[in-house]
């Protein structure tokens, strides 16, 4: 068991597994992506109340939704960096900062051009879930610049983990606002207590762009923990190796 | 086909939020890409540039 999980610090283990996973989650993410897209947009009934506006929803839930997500990848993989100075964990979460941003920018945008034609505004400032999402942007962005300022990684990397670990208190936050608070946002369609309170034939292409998305997701940050991984062994013979004999070594 | 298109007049809204997620994949895509050329050309360089010195 613990042979098993001690692969997963090892960079060279982590750098061939990245590489190995990304099209296994690429290609199924983007094949539920085009169904639920295409299903969502031409072939799920129109909303009784919202008519075809509520079709935003297959681009904006899962944004949503992934913008939490991504938040605590990279705060639990920062708390793991921290706790068990595991430096893999530390590449993890900077590779979730800039998909994590992106995804939050396209709900908060997302969600604007929504709210315009239903609540006949682009943005609301007092409202609780606009709020608090705009925060988790700001986290992002603080985490990258926090990150970006500070040359050493050693020390960037724990900074910037202490931020994430902080501002992960945000992200329930996030989710409970519409029942904590008046909102002009609506409740959890997906999450009510009695199910999902949507037509099967709009919950699936939702649900399919949600896993999906998530898939693609793990494809992106596999491709960026590569990335981080190459430059923080940069100085290591195994690094030397694989560009040496990058067919040999993977 | 064009009543489809115009999305019971919330066409601008809806078409505007499905491009926006069409730019931010590809964008994240091309990043990424571009990320890890960049980290192995810059390890590329900086081996082969030991290689020579020894």
């Amino acid at each position: 068991m613990w042979k098993f999980l001690h692969q997963f610090a090892s960079p060279p283990h982590v750098y061939r597994l990245a590489k190995t996973l990304v099209p296994w989650l690429a290609l199924p993410g983007y094949g539920l992506l085009i169904y639920g897209t295409i299903a969502g947009l031409f072939f799920a009934p129109p909303d009784y109340q919202q008519k075809d506006a509520f079709r935003i929803v297959y681009v904006h839930a899962p944004a949503a939704y992934l913008s939490m997500m991504a938040y605590m990848v990279m705060a639990v993989a920062g708390g793991i960096g921290l706790i068990w100075r595991m430096k893999l964990a530390h590449a993890v979460a900077a590779s979730a900062a800039p998909l994590g941003a992106s995804f939050t920018f396209l709900a908060l945008a997302t969600g604007s051009i929504w709210g315009r034609p239903m609540w006949g505004t682009w943005w609301e400032w007092g409202d609780p879930r606009l709020m608090s999402e705009l925060i988790l942007l700001f986290l992002y962005i603080g985490y990258m610049a926090l990150r970006n300022a500070i040359d050493d990684t050693a020390k960037a990397d724990k900074a910037s983990a202490v931020l994430a670990l902080v501002g992960a208190v945000n992200v329930p936050v996030i989710h409970y606002s519409v029942e904590w608070w008046t909102s002009l946002h609506q409740t959890s369609t997906l999450l009510d207590e009695g199910g999902p309170a949507m037509d099967a034939a709009m919950l699936y292409p939702l649900f399919a762009n949600i896993i999906g998305l998530t898939l693609v997701f793990g494809a992106l940050l596999l491709r960026r923990v590569r990335s981080e991984v190459l430059k923080r062994e940069r100085r290591t013979r195994w690094v030397r190796d694989l560009v040496l004999n990058p067919g040999a070594a993977g | 086909m064009i009543e489809k298109l115009g999305m019971s007049g919330y066409g601008f809204y809806v078409w505007t939020s499905f491009a926006l997620a069409f730019i931010v994949m590809v964008w994240n895509e091309w990043r990424a890409r571009r990320r890890f050329r960049a980290a192995w050309r810059e390890v590329e360089v900086r081996i082969k540039a030991l290689e020579d010195h020894e």
